[in-house]
Parts: structure tokens; C-alpha cells; sequence
């Protein structure tokens, strides 16, 4: 276990490592800052100074070697735009999108993963047809045109819901968090609903291809003429079996909830970490999109590990192997 | 004396596209007294396997039990609700697998897989499971039951799977018990193993077996009374000793001539020509005239069974004389 550690480790740290390098010339393709930032009314000589501050100045693989010392030291680098470090200026609106990701997740889970199994046990039902097609729906309307529709019906039509911004926010660990007042929910739940659609598609079918797979197996049959209860051989027998599939994709789509919320951050206006990127794209704001990607990349190889550790716990046979 | 387990004209059919379903099981009748051991002999798809899932209530869906009777200690288990099938499965009734790599549940540890068998039917405390548990993993030959009941199957070879298998199968001293094929997954050396281990624990507890097998040799050295089977029907049935010597149906005598033996050394062996045709181009009438040497137009006519209810066969051209 420790040694898979370790060798865990280092691939991730070769994993960044990369990802810099292409984060940082990928970045420097795109367009010069100079020309979204610096006023235009400067003269010459004000130019240059700010250039230089800015460190724009140097060749590209000696602003990538500093950038590198720094990173070193856990410094990303001070946003262009807000003049301050630009992890600070992502840690800020990390738990907008923290809450955003997980409520989205749970919903997904909570509607997902029982309707799957329903659809998978009595796939002859007219309910179970029901909700497969209300999946392909969910897995094929674009997000942003869900979102959309969402505001109108719930927003503008029925006025139950409001549609922009996080409400009222408590705070809790020094953080503003919006799910601890009802007003905050109530802002929460579209965005969250959302974003859930997909995911819960996504959980929904998998799970149910899953409990097909699984309840033909030998085991089963066995289970059941053991005199086993049907609830016993659903809820331990084959939901044990279909859940290293299940949690794989939880696991890898509650990092793309948090990294790629892009659009529907947008579309409620939800202060979270993808408005963030989109502004700061749009302002060629660097180290705020380099520091966000090397989170990213972190957060994915976190996920990644953490994965890895639930298949240990969930299949006994992965254990084994880890031993050897 | 009443038969523990009496089938009556048995029917087992699989619908397919609205018409007629296809008879996996084409009345069948057998009865089986108390302690003793039937074996049941046929080819693949000959309906063997379904008419024992069709006695345990588990026949795959779509399949169903569509006619006939089977009536266990003067109950019609045809009739009976899924609870209190549910109930006598395990308990009165238990079934064991032919691929022991396939009949235990990966994830789950072998004490688990017992004790919950346990709990099914009888309200016992986890520490009284787990001694009784630990007793039939010994009884059945595993060394240091206590601890192998904290491992997982894919720690046990197959021969130590199926002894699993059987133990579990016993642990409620079962009146029937169904072994679909159970030793033909494994070597011989374990096969010989298993069947003598089996038949000393059956005999014991005075335990009634349906012996499902395409094995004659097998059989003859295991059972007290044999039904050949041939496309869903019962096509001989008598006493084990009388039907090996001087088999009455033409099926059955090529079955007992293709096993090679001492008498068969330097000859060829005898075979049956053709294979078992599929169920949905089972031929009118005498389902083996297509493969029958001694068919006439005779047999275009569905036969009957000629003989008494325990020893019969359906032949119009039966063998009378002795198998040389």
C-alpha cells in the first residue's frame, strides 16, 4: 500500500510537471495581456515599466523558470487583473463551487443511482421505459439550453425560484456558504438541478447496465436458492458488485463538476471558480488561469487516488494485487 | 410410502415473440422417495438443468412453470407464493451449482455468504452463525475453518469453492438437494474427492439428491435410480442397475456405448450420429427420431411412456434384450 503510494506520487508529480509546461506555452499562443491591460493613453517609456513589472519582459523559458521557482514555494504568481496572488484569488470563490458541485453530486446520486436500479431489476416495466427515456433527455439537451429553460419556467413563469447569485450566505470555517439559509438554498437549487441532469443520466444508466450485468450472474442465483430476501440480494449482492463502475464515475465527474461548471456558473451568475476562469480568459489574466489549470490537475489526480483507495475497500480481489 | 418429491407432467416453457413458448421441459414425471439419489442424465440443452431450476422456483425469466405439478411432501411448489417459495429454498430445498468459480460472490467474505444463509431462516445470534458456519466449512473438509471464514472466494481453489458451495447447501439439513453438475468444472482427482465427500453427507443426514450430470459413469456409481433425458422429456426411467444393463430406449444405449470402458480398448468407440437439434426445430412426434436408427413412421406419433410410473420409457421400438 505504502509503495502504490509513493509510485502514486511520483506519477503525479510528473503528471503537473507537464502540465505546466503545456499550460504555460499553450497560454502565451493566445494572445498578449499587454494589450487588454495596460491603458493606452501611456506613453512609451510608462509602457515599458509596467511590461517589466509585469516580469513580460523576459524571454518566455526565463518567465517559465521563475514561474517554476515559485511555484516551489507555493506561490502562483499575483493576478494580473487583481493585483493580488492569484491562488488567493481562486481559494475565495473555491467554496461557491464547492457547494454548487456537491449539492449538483448528491442530487445525482440520491435520484440516480435508486431509479437505476429499478430500471435494471424491471427493465419490462412501462415505468422502468419511463425513466430510460427520460435519461437519454437528460444525457442529450445541452446544459446551457436546460439552464435557460429552467430560468424561464421557474424564474420568470412560476416566480417560485430566484435565478442569479448565491442569496444570503452564513459563514462557517471563516467561509460564506449559502447552503445554510433557506434563501441561499432556494438560489442554489436551480443551478444545482442543472448541473445535475446530466450526472444523474449519466449514474442512472450506468447503474442500471451495471445490475443487468451483474443479476445474471451465477452468484445470484445461488444467493436466491440460499432462501436469501430479495431486498438482501439486491442491496448487498448486486449493488456491492455494480458499485466499482459506479464510483469510478462519480468520483471522475464530481472533478469535472468542480473544474468545468463553466456554463451554468454563468448562466445563474453563481460567483464560483468557472466565472472566475471565463473572466480571467477573457482578460488574459495568466497566472490566474495557470494557477487554475495546476489545481485542476491536482484535484484530478487527488480524485484519481481517491478512487483508487475505494476499489481496495469495495473488491476484495484489488487487495490482493496490491500485495504482491 | 408417500415420495418426498413428486413430479407430474412438468411443463417449463420460454415465450418468444408472442407465440407458443419454446418447452425447455416437455411433461416430465419422476418421483423421488426420502434418502434417495436420482440421476438425472442428458446432454446439453437437454432440459436437465432448467427442470431442477423449475423444482427450486428460479427459472430465468421469461421462462415459467406452465403446466404439471410438483408436489414436495404433499405441497404443489408450482402454487406457491414467492415467500413461501423463498422459505423452503436453503432450508428444505438447496441447490448446488456446476461452476463453484462462479456460484460465490467475489466481494463478499465466505463467513458472510454463510451466516447470511443462515439468518434467512432462523433467528440465531452473529456468534451462533458463525460457530454453526464454521462447523460446515469442517464438516466438509476445509482445514482451519475459523479463519477461512474471513476470506474471500478468490482465495480458495475451485474443489475448496465447491466444498464452500456444498457446506452452505447443507447447513440447514436440506430434505432435497439439487447438484446441477457440481463436479464437472473441476479436475478428476477433486471430482472423486467431492462426490465421495458429498455422497457421505447426504447419506448421513438422509438427505434426498437429484443428481444432474451428463456423466454416466457418475452416476452409475452414485445414484439409486437414473432418468435419461433427452429434448425436454424423460425419455427412461427405472432402477440404475436395470436401465445400464439392458437399456429399453435407443438414446440411452447410445449413451451407455459412447462411454468408453475396459471391453472398448482397440475398437471404436460408438457414437450417436447428429447432434441434439434446438429446441424451437425439436422434429414431431418422437423428439430422437431424426438421430435413431430404429425410427420408422411409427414415430412421427408423440410415444408415450410405456411401463409403470417409475420405470418407463418412451420408445415404439424399444431393445429388449441385454447390452452386450
Amino acid at each position: 500500500m505504502v509503495t502504490s503510494l509513493i509510485r502514486r506520487m511520483i506519477q503525479a508529480a510528473f503528471v503537473i510537471f507537464a502540465m505546466t509546461l503545456i499550460v504555460f506555452i499553450g497560454i502565451n499562443v493566445i494572445g498578449n495581456p499587454v494589450d487588454i491591460l495596460i491603458n493606452p493613453d501611456l506613453n512609451q517609456a510608462e509602457r515599458a515599466l509596467v511590461i517589466k513589472h509585469l516580469g513580460l519582459d523576459q524571454p518566455l523559458w526565463s518567465q517559465y523558470l521563475s514561474f517554476i521557482k515559485g511555484l516551489m514555494q507555493g506561490d502562483f504568481g499575483d493576478s494580473f487583473v487583481y493585483k493580488r496572488p492569484a491562488l488567493e484569488v481562486i481559494l475565495e470563490r473555491l467554496p461557491a463551487t464547492l457547494e454548487l458541485a456537491l449539492c449538483a453530486m448528491v442530487i445525482a446520486i440520491v435520484v440516480g443511482l435508486p431509479l437505476g436500479l429499478y430500471a435494471g431489476l424491471y427493465p419490462e416495466r412501462i415505468s422502468s421505459r419511463l425513466i430510460m427515456t427520460g435519461s437519454i433527455l437528460g444525457f442529450s439537451l445541452p446544459t446551457f439550453w436546460v439552464g435557460l429553460m429552467f430560468i424561464l419556467l421557474f424564474a420568470v413563469q412560476l416566480g417560485w425560484l430566484p435565478s442569479n447569485g448565491r442569496g444570503e450566505t452564513a459563514m462557517l470555517f471563516g467561509t460564506p456558504w449559502s447552503f445554510l439559509t433557506s434563501d441561499g438554498i432556494s438560489h442554489l437549487l436551480l443551478p444545482a438541478l442543472n448541473l445535475a441532469l446530466f450526472k444523474t443520466s449519466l449514474i442512472l444508466r450506468l447503474t442500471r447496465a451495471g445490475v443487468q450485468e451483474v443479476i445474471m450472474q451465477d452468484f445470484v442465483k445461488f444467493a436466491r436458492a440460499k432462501g436469501l430476501s430479495q431486498s438482501r440480494i439486491i442491496l448487498v449482492h448486486i449493488l456491492k458488485n455494480l458499485m466499482i463502475p459506479v464510483v469510478t464515475i462519480i468520483g471522475l465527474e464530481f472533478g469535472s463538476l468542480i473544474a468545468f461548471s463553466v456554463v451554468t456558473e454563468s448562466i445563474y451568475g453563481w460567483p464560483g471558480m468557472g466565472k472566475l476562469i471565463i473572466d480571467s480568459i477573457n482578460l488574459l489574466d495568466r497566472p490566474v488561469i495557470v494557477a487554475y489549470l495546476m489545481m485542476m490537475v491536482i484535484l484530478f489526480v487527488t480524485l484519481n487516488f481517491i478512487i483508487d483507495i475505494c476499489y481496495t475497500l469495495l473488491d476484495p480481489r484489488v487487495r490482493l494485487e496490491g500485495k504482491g | 410410502m408417500k415420495p418426498l418429491l413428486d413430479v407430474r407432467d412438468l411443463v417449463t416453457e420460454f415465450p418468444i415473440g408472442g407465440k407458443q413458448g419454446l418447452r425447455a421441459v416437455d411433461e416430465v414425471s419422476f418421483k423421488l422417495n426420502r434418502g434417495e439419489v436420482l440421476g438425472l442424465v442428458g446432454e446439453s440443452g437437454s432440459g436437465k438443468s432448467v427442470t431442477g431450476f423449475s423444482i427450486m422456483g428460479l427459472v430465468d425469466k421469461p421462462g415459467k412453470v406452465s403446466s404439471g405439478q410438483i408436489l414436495f411432501d404433499g405441497e404443489d411448489l408450482a402454487t406457491q407464493s414467492y415467500e413461501q417459495m423463498r422459505s423452503l429454498r436453503g432450508r428444505r430445498i438447496a441447490m448446488v451449482f456446476q461452476d463453484p468459480m462462479m456460484t460465490l460472490n467475489p466481494v463478499l467474505r465466505i463467513g458472510t455468504q454463510m451466516t447470511e444463509a443462515i439468518h434467512a431462516h432462523e433467528k440465531v445470534s452473529p456468534s451462533q452463525a458463525r460457530i454453526r458456519a464454521r462447523d460446515a466449512l469442517g464438516m466438509v473438509g476445509i482445514p482451519s475453518p475459523e479463519e477461512r471464514l474471513d476470506a474471500y472466494p478468490h482465495e480458495f481453489s475451485g474443489g475448496m469453492r465447491q466444498r464452500v458451495a456444498i457446506a452452505i447447501a447443507l447447513l440447514h439439513r436440506p430434505d432435497l438437494i439439487i447438484a446441477d453438475e457440481p463436479t464437472t468444472a473441476l479436475d478428476v482427482t477433486i471430482q472423486a474427492q467431492i462426490i465421495s465427500e458429498f455422497q457421505k453427507l447426504t447419506e448421513e443426514q438422509g438427505t434426498a439428491v437429484i443428481w444432474i450430470t451428463h456423466d454416466l459413469a457418475i452416476v452409475s456409481g452414485l445414484a439409486d435410480r437414473i432418468a435419461v433425458m433427452y429434448g425436454g422429456r424423460i425419455v427412461e426411467s427405472g432402477d440404475i442397475t436395470t436401465v445400464l444393463e439392458a437399456p429399453h430406449h435407443p438414446y440411452t444405449r447410445g449413451l451407455i456405448r459412447s462411454v468408453p470402458s475396459e471391453n472398448s480398448r482397440g475398437t471404436r468407440l460408438a457414437q450417436i450420429p447428429g447432434v441434439t437439434p434446438s429446441l424451437s426445430r425439436m422434429p414431431e412426434g418422437c423428439t430422437f427420431r431424426t438421430r435413431c436408427e430404429r425410427a420408422t413412421d411409427a414415430c412421427r406419433v408423440r410415444p408415450g411412456q410405456f411401463g409403470n410410473e417409475l420405470d418407463y420409457h418412451r420408445c415404439f421400438h424399444p431393445f429388449e434384450e441385454k447390452l452386450a
